[in-house]
Formats: C-alpha cells, sequence, structure tokens
C-alpha cells in the first residue's frame, strides 16, 4: 500500500470519526466500494441497552446449546449429556405439571372436551367459569389491561385466606405476564430525575439478574446491600443504612427491592427481620418491592414465609396506611413450575390514585398479559377443595412435588459441603444452591489473563469437561474476592446425586490442576 | 405524601387516551344493566377492540384440539382427535423442554417453531431468503415492537428520538414511542385517496420536525390500522427509497396481512424491497411484526407475535439478543399458534376439510360485513367512509354539525369523543374516537372492529342508523 492511499484510508477514517463525534449520521461512503454506514449502529443506538446482561441465559448458556448440538451431531465428549442446571426450569428438569391445572386449561382451549367424560366434574365447572368471563368465551380474546376481574377477585380472596384475613381489594390487584413484567412496570413507574437526583432502587447482593438488567436498561442507579453470607445470607438492617446512606450522596433512593425466598440464595427471612425492613421502609421514604413468587417452597426447619403484605398489616396503622409495597407472585415456580404460561399477579398498597392512573397507561401499551396464563393463575389461587374430586389427586401432587423438592435441597446441601474447598448454605427455600466456591491463585490468574471473572472461567471448564451447566456467581454478584456459583435443585433425585457427585469430581481435579 | 409522587416523565407524557373515559363509562352502564336499570337497549355492542373472538368469532377448531393437546397430552391417546392433530401435538412437544409447555424455550422460541416460521415467511415472499436467526418470537408483536423502539429511542441523548408514524395510527404504538422517551413526527395519510400514504407528506412531516428532534425511524401499518387501507407496491417502493435516502430505520407492522378483501393484495415490505435488488435491498435496515392475534385465527389472548429483522448491523443484533434474554421467553401457546398459523393444514390432511369450512366462513362473513359497513354508512348523511380494504376495522368519517361541535366544546370534550359518549349511552354501542388516533385537524371519525359476527354487524347498523340521524336532527 504506497503512502498515498494510506493517507486516504486515514483521511476517510478520521472524517468518519469526527461524524460520529458530532453526533450527525455519518455521510454515506464513496462509490468505490466502502459500504454504506447503518443507521443503527452500536454509536447510535440506545446506550442503557448496551449495557443489559442476563447470565442466566448469557455466554455460559449460549456455549452449553453448542455442546448440544456438537453432541446431536455425533461428537465425541467426555459427558453424555448436557445438564442445564442453570435456569429455574422445573418442567424441562422433568417436574410433572399438576394434573387438574392442566385439565383445565385444555377443557378452556377446547371447550367441546366439556362432554368427554375423561374430566373429572370440578374441572369442567372451573373451565365453564373461567371461560364466562372472558370475551367471547374464548381464552383467545384480549382481556382488560389489568387482567380478568374475576381472576383479580379470586386472587385477592387467596391473598386474604394466606394473611389470616388481612383484607385485599381486587382493584388493587394487577395480572401480569410473569412477575418479570410487574416488577419491570413497577421500576418503569419510578425511575425518573436527572444526575444527582437520579432514582436509586436498592437490591440485594447476590440477586436475580432481572433487576440489575432493568436498571440498567432504564439508567437507574442500582444501589447494593451485601446479604451475610456468614449468616446463612440474613439481611442485616446495618447494612440497608450503610448502603443507603453511602448512596444519597450520588442518586435519590427512592425504592427497596427484596426477593423473599430468596434467588439465588434461597434464604427465607425471618418475620423480625421482615417487620425491621418495612420499618425501615417507613423510616426512609422508599418504595418497598416484595419479590415473593418461591412463597410455597420453604423448606428448613424452623423457617416460614411470612408475606409482606401480612407482617406490614400487623404492624398497625400507623405502617399499614402509609408505607406502599408492591408484591410480586408467579405460577412460574412454587409447586406448578409453569414458566411457559407467563402467569402472575402483583398487589399494590397505598398507592396514590393519580400514579396508579399513570402506571394504567403504562400497562396498557402491552394490552393484556396472556390469558392461558390468567387462567391458570386462578387455579393457582382457588385450588381444589375437600370433598372436591380432584382433591385427593391434586394434594398428593402438590406434596410429593414439595417434599421432592426438600428433600434435593438438602441433599444438595449434604454432599456440596463434603468437597472441601465448597462451602454451601442451607438451601432454605427457593430453587436454587449459591455454594462458595475457593478458586486457586493459579486458577484466578489465568481467568484474569483471557479476560475472564475467575468463577465464569470455572463454570466454563466445568461445562466443557462434564456437560453440567451453572451460572457463575459474578452473574448475580458477590463480596469481591469472593466466588460462587448457582446450581438449581430441580433435576430428579437420582440424577441431582449423579450432578453432585460430578461437581464434586471436577472441583477436587480442578483444584489439584491449579495448585 | 406519597413516595411514588415523583415518577417518570416518559410515563407521563405517554398521551392519555379519550377511549379510556368511554371505557369507563362502557363498564358504569353494563353494571346498571345488570341491576336492571333501564336502558334503550339489551347490552352493550363493544366493537372497540380488534378482537374477533370477543366479536362472536369461533376459534379454529384444529388450532384449539391442537392447544388442548399440547397443554394436556393424555388426550393424545384419545381416538377422538383427528389423526393430524395427535401428530402435531407431538411434533411440538417434542420440541419442548421436558415435553412440557409450562417450561421456558430459548430466548427466540422453540427452534422448530422459529425455524418453520422463517420458511412460512419465505413461501410467502416467493422464494426470498428468511434466516431463522433474525427471528424472534415474542409476547404479542406490540411488545416486540417495544423491544425494538427501545433500542432506537435513546433517551439520554442531546436530541429527542423522533419516530414518523403515520396519522391516522394505532394508538399502542404511539403510546409505546412516547413511553419510552420518543417523540412522534405524525405524516399524514390522504383520506380524499382512500387513506393512501404520499411520499411528499413523509417528506413535509419531516421538515415540520425541522432540528426539533432526530428522526431514526419511519413506522408504518399495512394493512392499515385504523384506516383498512392496502398499501399498493408502487408506494411501498417510494416508502423504501424515501428511507434509504433520509436514513431511517424501516419498522413495518403487517399484523393484518391475512386481513384482505376486495381487489388489493398483501405484499410483505422484506418482499418489495427484496425485489429492488441491491443496494437497497442490502442496506435498508428492516423490522418487519406479525401476529396470531388477527387473521382467520383471532388468537388475541394467547399473545403469539413475531419480528424478523432484516439488513441489521450484527454488533446491534447481539445486544438485541442479549435485551430479549431478560425477558426469559414468549409464552409457549402463543409460540404454538404461530406454528399453527404459519403451518395451517393442508389438504388431503384429515382436519383440512373442517379447517377450510371454517376459514371460509369467516372470510364470507367479514366479506359480507365489509359490503354493508360500506353501504349503510354510506347511505347515511354525515358520513363518509372508503372501503375496507384490510385490517379489522372502519374508519368512518362524521361530518359533525357546527352546533354539536360548539355543544362539544361547551362540555371540555373532543367533539367525535362526544359522538361516542352519545352513541354509548343511547345506542349501546361503544367505538373509539378518532382523536385518539390523530387526524386532520377539523375532521372527525370513529373506528369500529368489522371482525364481527354479521347479526350483530347488522344490530351494530341498525342501532347506528337510528341513533345518528336522530343525532344529526338534534344539532341541525
Amino acid at each position: 500500500m504506497n503512502h498515498g492511499t494510506s493517507l486516504l484510508w486515514k483521511q476517510r477514517a478520521l472524517s468518519s470519526l469526527s461524524a460520529t463525534r458530532r453526533g450527525l449520521p455519518k455521510e454515506k461512503m464513496s462509490e468505490n466500494g466502502m459500504s454504506r454506514a447503518k443507521v443503527l449502529t452500536i454509536d447510535t443506538m440506545n446506550p442503557t441497552v448496551k449495557k443489559v446482561e442476563y447470565a442466566v441465559r448469557g455466554p455460559i448458556v449460549q456455549r452449553a446449546v453448542e455442546l448440544e448440538r456438537e453432541l446431536s451431531e455425533g461428537m465425541k465428549k467426555p459427558f453424555a449429556e448436557v445438564i442445564k442446571a442453570n435456569i429455574g426450569d422445573a418442567h424441562a428438569m422433568g417436574q410433572q405439571p399438576i394434573t387438574f391445572f392442566r385439565q383445565v386449561l385444555a377443557l378452556c382451549s377446547y371447550p367441546e372436551l366439556l362432554s368427554d367424560s375423561i374430566f373429572p366434574e370440578d374441572a369442567k365447572n372451573r373451565a365453564c367459569r373461567i371461560l364466562n368471563s372472558c370475551g367471547g368465551n374464548s381464552l383467545g380474546a384480549y382481556s382488560a389491561s389489568q387482567g380478568i376481574e374475576s381472576v383479580r377477585q379470586d386472587v385477592a380472596r387467596y391473598i386474604e385466606r394466606r394473611d389470616g384475613g388481612v383484607p385485599c381489594d381486587p382493584d388493587n390487584i394487577y395480572l401480569t405476564t410473569g412477575a418479570s413484567d410487574g416488577i419491570v412496570t413497577m421500576l418503569k413507574l419510578l425511575v425518573c430525575g436527572e444526575g444527582a437526583a437520579r432514582t436509586g432502587v436498592m437490591i440485594s447482593i447476590p440477586q436475580y439478574p432481572l433487576y440489575s438488567a432493568a436498571l440498567a436498561e432504564l439508567g437507574a442507579v442500582q444501589i447494593n446491600y451485601y446479604l451475610n453470607e456468614e449468616k446463612c445470607w440474613s439481611l442485616d438492617i446495618s447494612e440497608l443504612q450503610r448502603a443507603l446512606n453511602e448512596a444519597r450522596r450520588y442518586c435519590n433512593p427512592r425504592a427497596l427491592c427484596i426477593i423473599n425466598p430468596g434467588n439465588p440464595t434461597g434464604q427465607v427471612q425471618s418475620r423480625q427481620c421482615i417487620e425491621d425492613v418495612i420499618r425501615f421502609a417507613a423510616k426512609e421514604r422508599l418504595f418497598l418491592m416484595a419479590d415473593e413468587v418461591y412463597q410455597d417452597n420453604v423448606y428448613a426447619e424452623g423457617c416460614q414465609f411470612h408475606s409482606f403484605k401480612k407482617v406490614l398489616f400487623e404492624m398497625g396503622p400507623e405502617y399499614s396506611e402509609t408505607v406502599e409495597l408492591a408484591s410480586f407472585h408467579s405460577t412460574s415456580k412454587c409447586y406448578m413450575g409453569e414458566c411457559g404460561f407467563r402467569g402472575g399477579y402483583m398487589e399494590i398498597i397505598n398507592m396514590d390514585d393519580e400514579v396508579k392512573a399513570q402506571l394504567t397507561k403504562l400497562l396498557s401499551v402491552r394490552l393484556c398479559p396472556p390469558v392461558p396464563g390468567q387462567a391458570l393463575m386462578d387455579l393457582v389461587v382457588n385450588p381444589p377443595q375437600p370433598g372436591e374430586p380432584s382433591y385427593e389427586r391434586f394434594i398428593s401432587e402438590r406434596t410429593a412435588t414439595l417434599s421432592a423438592l426438600a428433600e434435593k435441597a438438602k441433599l444438595t446441601e449434604q454432599v456440596l459441603n463434603t468437597v472441601e474447598g465448597i462451602r454451601c448454605n442451607p438451601v432454605q427455600g427457593a430453587m436454587y444452591s449459591f455454594p462458595r466456591i475457593t478458586i486457586p491463585e493459579k486458577a484466578i490468574k489465568e481467568a484474569t489473563d483471557v479476560g475472564q471473572q475467575p468463577d465464569m472461567f470455572y463454570c466454563m471448564k466445568m461445562l466443557e469437561e462434564t456437560g453440567i451447566c451453572l451460572v457463575p456467581g459474578s452473574g448475580f454478584g458477590q463480596k469481591d474476592g469472593t466466588y460462587h456459583f448457582r446450581m438449581t435443585i430441580l433435576p430428579p433425585k437420582d440424577k441431582l446425586k449423579i450432578l453432585l457427585n460430578k461437581v464434586q469430581e471436577f472441583h477436587q481435579k480442578f483444584t489439584q490442576q491449579y495448585s | 405524601m406519597s413516595v411514588l409522587q415523583e415518577i417518570s416523565s416518559n410515563v407521563k407524557n405517554m398521551k392519555q387516551l379519550e377511549y379510556s373515559d368511554l371505557a369507563r363509562r362502557m363498564t358504569q352502564i353494563k353494571e346498571d344493566l345488570r341491576q336492571g336499570v333501564e336502558k334503550p337497549f339489551k347490552e352493550v355492542i363493544d366493537v372497540s377492540w380488534g378482537d374477533p373472538h370477543r366479536g362472536g368469532m369461533k376459534p379454529l377448531t384444529f388450532v384449539r384440539q391442537v392447544l388442548a393437546a399440547c397443554v394436556y397430552p393424555q388426550l393424545m391417546n384419545d381416538n377422538k382427535l383427528p389423526v393430524d392433530v395427535r401428530q402435531r401435538a407431538q411434533k411440538l412437544l417434542d420440541g419442548c423442554a421436558g415435553r412440557s409447555v409450562g417450561s421456558y424455550s430459548a430466548t427466540q422460541g422453540i427452534p422448530e417453531i422459529v425455524q418453520r416460521v422463517s420458511e412460512f415467511i419465505s413461501r410467502r415472499d416467493g422464494g426470498v431468503p428468511s434466516n431463522p436467526e433474525n427471528i424472534f418470537l415474542c409476547c404479542g408483536s406490540q411488545w416486540a415492537l417495544s423491544r425494538i423502539l427501545n433500542v432506537l429511542v435513546n433517551a439520554e441523548a442531546a436530541f429527542t428520538t423522533g419516530v414518523l408514524a403515520p396519522a391516522p395510527c394505532y394508538r399502542t404504538t404511539t403510546l409505546s414511542i412516547e413511553g419510552l422517551g420518543g417523540v412522534v413526527i405524525p405524516y399524514y395519510l390522504s383520506e380524499e385517496q382512500g387513506w393512501e400514504l404520499q411520499v411528499e407528506e413523509l417528506q413535509q412531516a419531516l421538515e415540520s420536525a425541522g432540528g426539533a428532534c432526530n428522526p431514526i425511524a419511519l413506522y408504518v401499518i399495512n394493512p392499515g390500522n385504523p384506516t383498512g387501507h392496502v398499501q399498493s407496491r408502487k408506494s411501498m417502493q417510494e416508502v423504501i427509497r424515501f428511507a434509504s435516502e433520509k436514513r431511517l430505520f424501516l419498522l413495518a407492522d403487517e399484523v393484518y396481512q391475512g386481513c384482505i378483501y376486495g381487489e388489493k393484495e398483501f405484499v410483505s415490505y422484506k418482499r418489495v424491497l427484496a425485489e429492488m435488488g441491491p443496494p437497497l435491498s442490502d442496506t435498508v435496515e428492516l423490522a418487519s411484526f406479525h401476529s396470531a392475534s388477527k387473521g382467520f385465527m383471532g388468537e388475541c389472548g394467547l399473545r403469539g407475535g413475531y419480528v424478523e429483522l432484516v439488513n441489521l448491523d450484527p454488533a446491534v443484533k447481539k445486544y438485541i439478543y442479549t435485551l430479549f434474554t431478560a425477558d426469559s421467553s414468549a409464552p409457549l401457546l402463543g409460540q404454538i399458534a404461530l406454528d399453527l398459523m404459519t403451518n395451517p393444514p393442508l389438504p388431503g390432511d384429515p382436519s383440512y376439510f373442517q379447517f377450510d369450512q371454517e376459514t371460509q366462513h369467516i372470510k364470507s362473513t367479514v366479506d359480507k360485513n365489509v359490503k354493508k359497513a360500506f353501504e349503510v354508512v354510506n347511505s347515511l348523511q354525515g358520513f363518509s367512509c372508503p372501503a375496507v380494504e384490510g385490517g379489522a376495522f372502519a374508519f368512518p368519517r362524521i361530518h359533525l354539525p357546527a352546533k354539536a361541535i360548539q355543544k362539544a366544546k361547551e362540555v371540555g370534550m373532543q367533539p367525535d369523543t362526544f359522538y361516542c359518549l352519545k352513541l354509548l349511552e343511547e345506542a349501546g354501542v361503544l367505538v373509539s374516537p378518532g382523536s385518539d388516533f390523530g387526524q386532520k385537524e377539523g375532521t372527525f371519525h370513529f373506528r369500529f372492529c368489522i371482525l364481527i359476527l354479521h347479526d350483530v354487524l347488522e344490530e351494530l347498523l341498525r342501532r347506528l342508523t337510528l341513533f345518528h340521524t336522530q343525532f344529526m336532527k338534534d344539532f341541525s
């Protein structure tokens, strides 16, 4: 390349650079073969979208999918199958759906089946009731944006029963497309302000990365409060205070998010803790967002789920009439595991009417939540009752699923704690273990050299050698210098045992290799 | 004082629709009727949504049988279900993790379904290739559109992002743009020419936006909502050239492609673009949207939609993929609905006969509706309405007498909202006022759905005729 040409290239490069710097669209390049610049480039696109990450479906999962493809094409691997222990998807791991729910939903989908004797009477009655509340008696009609009214009423009654009679107004219930839709909508609503007045949102570390993704997308300030790993991931109010005080220097903290039972940590907060959080939110005037999607997944002795709403009301009018709270639930977890239906709801307490009107506008943009998911939520809050034909079967299926999960939670904790270099807190609830792993210095260095987080490096190696796909702790947040991974407890017990043994073997080998 | 008093200014800037007042009033009226209050009508006819099932249209049997079998696989042991239903359900469940419609799918959708959607697109477009990697199945087409808008609209930039959108326009899209911190740049469709898109109007719109914002995208709806216009190939070519010249990202909302009446044919933007050849076919960036909510299936409640991306920068696509990962996945039943929409029963299949009968029936019903609505509406003094060429709605113009406009001003309402409220209260018919969609100053319209049972349409038109005749008398 002679001097003249290289100057020409340089000139062009410079002029395009300055165009970008001026924020103007690039000039159409000349006709000698240089391609026309795109309208939508990484420079012109919304910058906050570039900050979005979601580790649960991140790069390690993409590699796992590639490996699956290679296996199916006959490539030899040190493992016979890829095990996706990265995602809280119960059915994918073999958990069975609740028969009654699927029967009613099938009847709703194809009402001609109402004349089919294979379906019990109570399923048929339920289906009719649901269809009567749908436009044109069809799951295919739009519902109101806030969700089918009769379903919201049923949800309200469920909440009242669950919370020992604390009243629930159906107008405060919003059906959502999974809990995620409700969470993101609330965040969209409240994030505002510029510079030092920009909204800050408090979230636990470690957290479910939907929160960090939504906050990044909205350009909100993420305020981290650390859960206490030594005390079984409990929440210290002093830590909340520390995080808040510090954050007040550079943003306007307005909301506090808490996941209970926790994801990824599995901790079930004590009643005292929940009261303390409520008092904190009241004192510091924070909007409280309580993610309670794992409310039926409580396994450990001495642990119990306490809903934020119930505790709030039991604290008396000083709190129950002032603290603004949104609680979230979903059909994706617990004993249902129906992720694919995208069913969920949120209950909003003490929200201003004017703000509610704005919320309604925001929700209207996605039209309505999937109607089958709404129908499913109706069944979840209104399951078969004693005496009804489907009751026995329902109870036995639900008990079997929940007790299997409890067993697997215990098993996971036990096996992982036998491994030197792995320390696993009791899995009190939810669907995951989040053990702490010791990674040798050599491995940390190698990871850093290739530009990877050490626990990602560890998990990638585990994937390539054992076929087990986990999510590195860096995807959820963790104290500096500590490393973890999140593994679901969902595979069937026999498979889980094998999995845990493989993890043990791998860890020992890895530690040896990098000693 | 509420913590939440301060909320996002983007949300505050979203236009409050006139329609919401009407919907609230309808709820009250329905409650009154339930309580036995006397009214000039026994029930409310709600034609404000593009919702065929709500309008009495029946779901397609094949679709619902497959869905039921997927939801409750024990049904597949049932010989009462046709063989092709059972086979399809088997195949679909094979693609689901754990063979359950309750599991999440891959981010872009169940791979086999995404593949089949891309094959459908290619068939539809006379062989223009479609790459499954460019397709995302979503919770309805509006969800997909708002994700793509999210990538385009830069709320932090010095200049507000502008998106050209038609006037009149489907209101959910304009709300979406506003909610993201963008600004809508309206281009007026030509009512005299049956709501044609004239490229001079696009130019005019861009000029009027001046330096006030940074226009980045051009949104078109074809077939139109609310207008019912089906774009000609020539017009689409002009739009494409305009987008290329003015460096605009093209957003093509084509959810009504299955709803075509009369002479015109639907051709997709992707196809027109491909047929225009390089350099345009290789460079114009396009996102096209489709859905299982309209057409013969009308499965709005299942929330099944998709977006196909054309000519996007690979680096941007990576970010779009990551953005979609945080949404988990589209509802499985919605994805299945897309599979069934793009791969219906074929001649020779056991379900074909009934499927064909049902779709033909829907087609003839809607054709009748379109004709009848055109006749009746245009026969009334003070109404004019072009023929509905496609889509789900009629969008007649009401030439309101000065007295009515005056009265509306006195009660603080938009004139067409005033008309619609009276129509609701006195005739029990709920339609959507034109002011929500954007219309030329001094013109008034309303929109009603024509994907409804023919009897319902006839009753609707009967009530409208009576009401309108009286209204024009009262305000003459």
